[in-house]
């Protein structure tokens, strides 16, 4: 009760970082389907939108250190403080990734039909879904939750792993279309990414809750690079 | 609608021959907290008691420069500091009721002032005052117990409480929690920031996470001129300016604690 | 193991080790506690011992004639017929009129300097001045009343003229104490009056007087103990020493409890010796309850918060 002020730019920080999240996931879902179906306009809006996402990224992070440099948290909310700043982090990231597939998709803009594989969509929708319901565990400082999203990283990685072998299967046969399958690669790929930074989320989230620094996967491809 | 509550400009206070502070130009913001921090012996505490002519009481201390309050320099030798000082109000470091009732001490302001009303109105005003400092709940079973019966805290909650009732347009803090546990402390913070919705809080505080912690805007002030002698405020801007990027480096200095 | 440690002559006190540089010497150090104990306990003995010593004589000597015809005759060449009616009446009347003239004339001295002069250097003169006059020997007054009240005003031997007198030798005392009264009151509180936009006499009216009336009481109280013990001033402006009436009025003359002693005390016979000692007990027993009253009026007036 007596940490009124603290209690209350915390709640207002939260706030602002779920409709970052909110910002990010859809342009995850918009940069996916715009590429599906080549729509050049959504793409450029989600190029757009990035930039806000990095502004609002710069606001809660100045707001956090704000806090951090007059409210004295200790404790749990030193740790929900650190979280946020390291979770506004990876959410610029994932927006990053968005705008990525966006940029593929306006590269290819004058290309023939690129044989863009189905399986994107969904692989967009599980990165999207476990990015919601992770910002969800971590605003109800659910820690049960936040250790059960990672293991959905599998259904990610399985969907990247077949979107490659089609993709690869398609340079065989037609290696003039090297370029264009490299390009959708890197749009899977980034798809993957932004599934292992929801990961790092749900660490975050565990860290902010238990204080515990738990690793929670290690990936294939990390494993590799 | 002018945003400033009090003007200061070119503020200088002399102990005498020796000069305390110098040429102060501020603008305290209305409905704010402001808080004055500094290194002690710079002159804190004298330049708050110039925003309400309590230096004078202190025997030869002058002051020269202006305060503009409500459009009026308040060192204007028209203007009479009895006047001054009931619409600039203050709270003081140790805790100072007066020996008297819960209920006297803070109907007693009101009664001076000429406060107009029945028995019942004053009744209503003591309690509105109790209730804006917080106080209300813990005491009102007992108006007519000493004022110095309550701790620390509630002590200082009550002549928060002296002040409100006069609604004054400004309340100027003197280390206001620096005798108080951590608790009361926190609580009396709390309070200030309910407070800044009807009131202008100008705040001294050795304290410098205190300041953090409670204030919107920050004056840093420290010794200057020659043989650093004379305080002076040497950085003002919005609290979390001060303490994330302080323009001045003996301000960076100081509130990351390798001042000196 | 501890090479420093010195060998202690008491045997059941066990030593803690020490480390060389201490020599703690406890032993010497309690024995000079002890010597300088005593020659205190001795200087208070001593006072108590020769309070003690007189009252028991003056008790001895006093109780016989501590009879009802004390207070209901008139002085007498006999002693058996002898008391100090007139003497009693003039020392209460004198007490009371004084009281009620010096109080608020000191008082508000007092409060004036204290709280309201400029400080500057005629109220610093004033200030020592009656700092000095607090050290005045009474005569001193005596002599200034019998020019002053007694001739200049043709007030005569009269009782107003004693009050008046009486008032000059206490009004200094009670101005110092006023002050040094007023002078413990906080500066919080005054600063804390001030602050919420109070003028200076309502301050002192409701904040720093309330405050300091104790103190003050208590300095009255002190000054007119000192007043009922005086003589040399009264006897100065003429008091007489044999009254044989009631008294009417202020303007009639007066005796007063000291002088009727002093009166007995220099007579020859030894019977007139006891009823001087009897008149010591009634003057102390009239200063106890007058200071009695005084501070259960003080209690009755301050309430303590």
């Amino acid at each position: 009760m007596a940490r009124k002020i603290l209690d209350q730019q915390l709640q207002e920080v939260k706030e602002k970082l779920l409709i970052l999240g909110a910002m990010v996931e859809q342009a995850l879902l918009e940069s996916a389907e715009s590429l599906r179906k080549r729509d050049m306009k959504t793409a450029r809006r989600v190029i757009a939108t990035d930039r806000e996402v990095n502004d609002r990224r710069f606001a809660i992070e100045a707001l956090t250190i704000g806090l951090i440099a007059t409210q004295q948290p200790v404790a749990g909310d030193l740790r929900r403080l650190a979280a946020i700043l390291e979770i506004a982090g990876e959410l610029e990231r994932i927006g990053d990734y968005a705008k990525g597939i966006a940029v593929i998709n306006l590269r290819m803009e004058d290309r023939p039909n690129p044989p863009v594989p189905g399986d994107l969509i969904p692989m967009a929708q599980k990165a999207a879904d476990m990015l919601h319901r992770a910002l969800l565990a971590f605003v109800n400082e659910d820690a049960e939750a936040a250790r059960a999203i990672p293991r959905e990283d599998d259904e990610v990685d399985a969907l990247y792993l077949r979107i490659y072998r089609d993709l690869m299967n398609v340079v065989v046969c037609d290696p003039s279309a090297v370029e264009r399958i490299n390009w959708l690669l890197w749009a899977a790929h980034n798809l993957e990414r932004a599934a292992d930074r929801v990961t790092n989320i749900c660490e975050r989230t565990i860290y902010a809750v238990t204080g515990e620094m738990a690793e929670m996967d290690v990936t294939w491809d990390e494993l590799e690079g | 609608m002018d945003q400033t509550a009090l003007e200061i400009r070119n503020l200088r206070v002399y102990y005498g021959d020796f000069l305390a502070i110098k040429d102060v130009n501020l603008s305290i913001p209305k409905n704010q907290i402001t808080a004055i921090i500094g290194p002690s012996g710079v002159g804190k505490s004298t330049l708050l008691r110039a925003l309400n002519r309590m230096n004078e009481l202190v025997p030869g201390c002058r002051t020269e420069g202006e305060v503009i309050f409500d459009g009026v320099n308040i060192y204007d030798p028209r203007v009479d500091p009895v006047e001054v000082r009931r619409r600039i109000g203050m709270v003081f470091q140790k805790p100072n009721p007066f020996p008297k009732s819960i209920y006297e001490n803070v109907a007693w302001g009101l009664r001076i002032n000429g406060f107009r009303g029945t028995r019942a109105q004053m009744d209503e005003a003591v309690e509105r005052a109790l209730r804006a400092a917080a106080l209300w709940d813990e005491v009102k079973d007992k108006l007519h117990q000493s004022g110095l019966s309550l701790s620390g805290g509630q002590q200082q909650r009550l002549c928060i409480a002296r002040v409100v009732a006069l609604q004054p347009e400004v309340i100027l803090l003197d280390e206001p929690a620096s005798a108080l546990d951590p608790i009361a402390t926190l609580k009396i913070e709390e309070l200030m920031r309910e407070l800044k919705r009807d009131y202008t809080l100008v705040i001294v505080t050795h304290n410098m996470q205190q300041a953090a912690r409670v204030s919107d805007y920050t004056a840093m002030m420290m010794l200057t001129g020659e043989e650093e002698r004379s305080g002076t405020v040497i950085e003002f801007g919005p609290t979390k300016t001060i303490f994330t990027n302080p323009r001045d480096k003996r301000t960076e200095d100081y509130v990351t604690g390798r001042f000196g | 193991m501890t090479k420093g440690i010195q060998q202690t002559t008491s045997s059941e006190r066990r030593a803690l080790p020490e480390p060389f540089i201490f020599e703690p010497n406890l032993d010497r150090r309690k024995v000079i506690a002890r010597i300088w104990e005593s020659v205190a306990l001795i200087a208070i003995l001593l006072g108590i011992g020769m309070l003690l010593t007189l009252l028991v004589r003056v008790f001895l000597d006093g109780l016989p004639y501590l009879r009802p015809q004390l207070f209901t005759e008139f002085p007498s060449r006999f002693p058996d017929k002898a008391g100090l009616r007139s003497a009693l009446q003039g020392s209460i009347w004198l007490m009371v009129l004084t009281a009620l003239i010096s109080f608020p004339l000191g008082v508000g001295a007092g409060i004036y300097l204290e709280e309201f002069a400029p400080k500057n250097v005629v109220t610093r003169f004033i200030e020592i001045n009656v700092a000095n006059l607090a050290g005045v020997p009474s005569i001193i007054y005596g002599l200034l009343g019998l020019g002053l009240f007694v001739r200049g005003l043709g007030l005569g031997r009269s009782l107003i003229a004693g009050v008046l007198t009486m008032t000059l030798v206490i009004l200094p005392v009670i101005i110092v104490s006023t002050r040094e009264a007023l002078r413990a009151v906080p500066t919080s509180i005054r600063e804390a009056a001030l602050a919420l936009g109070a003028s200076r006499w309502e301050m002192v009216r409701d904040h720093v007087l309330v405050y300091s009336m104790g103190g003050i009481l208590t300095g009255m109280i002190l000054a007119l103990s000192r007043g009922i013990g005086e003589t040399a001033p009264l006897i100065t402006i003429g008091a007489l020493t044999y009254i044989a009436f009631d008294l009417r009025g202020p303007l009639d003359i007066f005796t007063v409890l000291p002088i009727q002693i002093f009166n007995w005390v220099s007579m020859p016979q030894e019977a007139f010796h006891r009823l001087a000692a009897s008149g010591i007990i009634v003057l102390l027993a009239v200063l106890l309850s007058m200071n009695a009253l005084a501070i259960w009026l003080r209690n009755r007036l301050q309430k303590r918060w």
